[in-house]
């Protein structure tokens, strides 16, 4: 491998490192900060992707508007939709065991398949990136870069950021991590909790949502995509350690290079790298790379 | 009277064999589907049973006098609950035939469990070179492909287009091994040498850092199995990496069948190799896709052919043994002799019971998947590992 050869990897490194942190911030909040283990956060990334590719029509149609009109309806209806799930299932699940909370949260996987298919089919879909991120940068002397790449990777470090800084610089912030910590605490400090708690829990399904929207156009559209994302994503937020924004950076990038070069340099056990690397670290570090609190 | 009817028919279940003139007394012929109804592969189930339907229906709903009564199992694309699925339809409903799958774990588990039994089964797409090679039976049949068919094809292709140093990209599963190694075989045959071949674990869509790898090889040319949303994805990817203009990239025809919408101009101009292809222009295949669009108001693919062609196999063994299945020697002897009029054009079945086929070559052209012409004549399957 050259030098130019291995720059380029570090890039895509860094890149699908930073996708990574994107598709999981969802799952940091709900599983990380809220500690419900939820199974459904790969279909609310699915249901983001599936946005991008059905609501375009209509939100071109009815605003004129085109990605980003898209995104923001998107959002919206994202976090419609987490409100309600918080109300209707998830409000119950604090307090219950783990395995309840697994069933409950798989059940939703499959519903939300069904839906899936029903209402949009079951075919293979291509999403667009917006007219000016549709370009290509020059990279090395026969490869390209897509800028598109670049924007999801610019949308994840603010992502990360304005989360990080949510959570540790704010009374909201301070709230939230209180209310992980005992519930009942600081509901008799005069907090309404439950309010709370459906709101970083309709931030966390926004979250999850937005990644998919996101990342449609380099991902492409597809049935099952949701589930091939879960588990990259628990090992994210295992590995960042349970509750920690800045962990999950940190094991995001991590695996994003572990991936890269696994996969170039040895392409036999690429499969189980990371999974290696996860037990690994958690060997070195049981909690994980920063606990929380 | 009745009771002298209630009589022949007894006998005629108790003896299991129906004589022509008995033809309307004889037992329904269960045909057991065992598609994906759900799951990622659905479209694909639902293609090859109205297929399959559609044949059945243009002989009045009956192949070799018995009627055919279906039942059928969502496999759900699962390996791991195939074996039970099979033995549902085997048990429990008794079975006579079983036609299935599309995903080659499934259906390498109905093979098993066929060739147990003893139980016909007609495979309609999985594409495992091994349903027919190790595993092969007298009993187990497939109106498909395998894997190394459309492979090896492209090899020949590319070694003759003058092409000398290749990658192959691929997942690192069977399907795809056996893909590229058809290719390896056929393309170092004809001068050729693979220069690096790329993997990466199923399902992984994450190609960013083998294009790279790619680019820095420098090939001639790429060769690529890929199918689905990893087909889609890969296309686009390849042309945003610059690659498309550079190194031109073929594939299996999976690579561009069912994707084409999705791919939009990033699949333009690439070539494939399949047993199928748009607008072929055969009579047969006329006939059939206006049968298919009638009956089902929308266009058949290749696994809508592959359905068909698996009544046809079946209906060739049943009417060489006049409807009796017991007869399996009979029934196997005559479709390895037939010639089947498939709407691919037609074929002959090889000793290992896969199809003897024209593999054509394609290139995307207005999302559609145009003839160029026949990359390999009658080409067969090596059935390496069949002993039998």
């Amino acid at each position: 491998m050259d030098l130019a050869t291995f720059l380029i990897q570090c890039l895509n490194a860094l890149q699908y490192g930073l996708l990574l942190f994107l598709v999981a911030s969802g799952l940091t909040l709900i599983f990380g900060i809220m500690g419900v283990i939820n199974l459904a956060h790969g279909s609310f990334y699915m249901i983001g992707a599936y946005m991008a590719y059905a609501l375009a029509p209509i939100v071109g149609s009815t605003f004129g508007g085109g990605f980003f009109a898209t995104l923001g309806v998107g959002v919206v209806l994202a976090v419609l939709l987490g409100y309600v799930l918080e109300w209707a299932f998830f409000s119950f699940l604090y307090q219950r065991e783990h395995l309840q909370q697994v069933l409950m949260t798989y059940g939703l996987i499959l519903v939300f398949e069904e839906l899936r298919s029903l209402l949009l089919g079951d075919d293979v879909h291509g999403v667009k990136p917006p007219d000016i991120l549709a370009g290509t940068l020059p990279l090395g002397e026969m490869m390209t870069y897509p800028v598109y790449r670049l924007f999801i990777s610019g949308v994840c470090l603010l992502l990360a950021l304005g989360m990080y800084l949510v959570f540790t610089r704010t009374r909201l912030g301070m709230m939230i991590r209180a209310g992980s910590a005992n519930r009942e605490m600081v509901q008799s400090l005069g907090i309404d909790i439950k309010f709370l708690y459906r709101v970083v829990f309709a931030a966390g399904v926004a979250v999850a949502v937005v990644a998919g929207m996101v990342a449609a156009p380099v991902a492409s559209v597809y049935p099952g995509m949701g589930n091939t994302v879960l588990i990259i994503c628990f090992v994210v937020v295992v590995i960042g350690g349970i509750g920690s924004i800045r962990g999950a950076l940190l094991a995001s990038l991590v695996i994003g290079v572990v991936d890269t070069f696994g996969t170039v340099l040895l392409p036999q056990a690429a499969g189980v790298l990371v999974y290696v690397l996860m037990a690994l670290i958690l060997l070195w570090k049981p909690d994980g790379l920063f606990k929380a609190g | 009277m009745t009771l002298f009817r209630t009589t022949l028919v007894a006998a005629a279940i108790a003896g299991g064999a129906a004589s022509p003139a008995l033809a309307q007394t004889a037992p329904k012929l269960k045909v057991g589907l065992m598609l994906p109804a759900t799951g990622t592969f659905a479209a694909l189930g639902t293609a090859i049973e109205q297929g399959f339907r559609l044949y059945v229906a243009e002989q009045g709903g009956k192949l070799a006098g018995r009627e055919i009564e279906f039942v059928k199992v969502d496999d759900e694309s699962d390996p791991s609950k195939a074996t039970d699925n099979v033995n549902k339809l085997i048990k429990r409903d008794n079975v006579d035939v079983l036609v299935g799958t599309v995903h080659s774990g499934v259906a390498m588990a109905m093979a098993k469990v066929a060739k147990e039994t003893g139980t016909l089964l007609i495979v309609p797409n999985a594409g495992a070179d091994a349903v027919t090679g190790p595993m092969c039976a007298p009993n187990i049949f497939r109106s498909s492909f395998s894997n190394w068919q459309p492979g090896y094809a492209m090899g020949e292709v590319m070694a003759k287009k003058g092409y000398k140093r290749v990658v192959t990209i691929t997942w690192k599963y069977a399907a795809g091994d056996e893909s590229v190694r058809g290719f390896k075989e056929a393309f170092e045959k004809g001068g050729g040498t693979v220069a690096k071949e790329l993997s990466l674990p199923f399902p992984n869509v994450e190609f960013q850092a083998l294009l790279t790898e790619i680019a820095a090889a420098k090939p001639d040319a790429v060769y690529t199995f890929f199918a689905g949303g990893g087909a889609v994805k890969f296309v686009k990817d390849y042309a945003a990496a610059g690659l498309k203009k550079s190194i031109p990239l073929y594939g299996a025809g999976f690579l561009t069948d069912g994707t084409l919408e999705a791919q939009g101009a990033d699949a333009d101009g690439l070539f494939t190799t399949l047993h199928y292809a748009d607008s072929l222009g055969l009579p047969r295949d006329n006939a059939f896709r206006l049968a298919y669009a009638k009956s089902y108001k929308l266009q058949p693919d290749v696994y809508a052919v592959q359905g068909y062609d698996a009544a046809q196999m079946l209906a060739t063994g049943l009417g060489a043994v006049k409807g009796d299945l017991s007869k399996k020697a009979e029934f196997a002897a005559a479709v390895e002799k037939a010639r089947i009029d498939s709407p691919r054009g037609a074929f002959t079945i090889s000793k290992s019971h896969n199809p003897v086929q024209d593999i054509y070559l394609r290139q995307v052209t207005g999302k559609e998947n145009k003839l160029v012409g026949v990359a390999s004549k009658s080409l067969a399957d090596p059935g390496r590992g069949c002993r039998s």
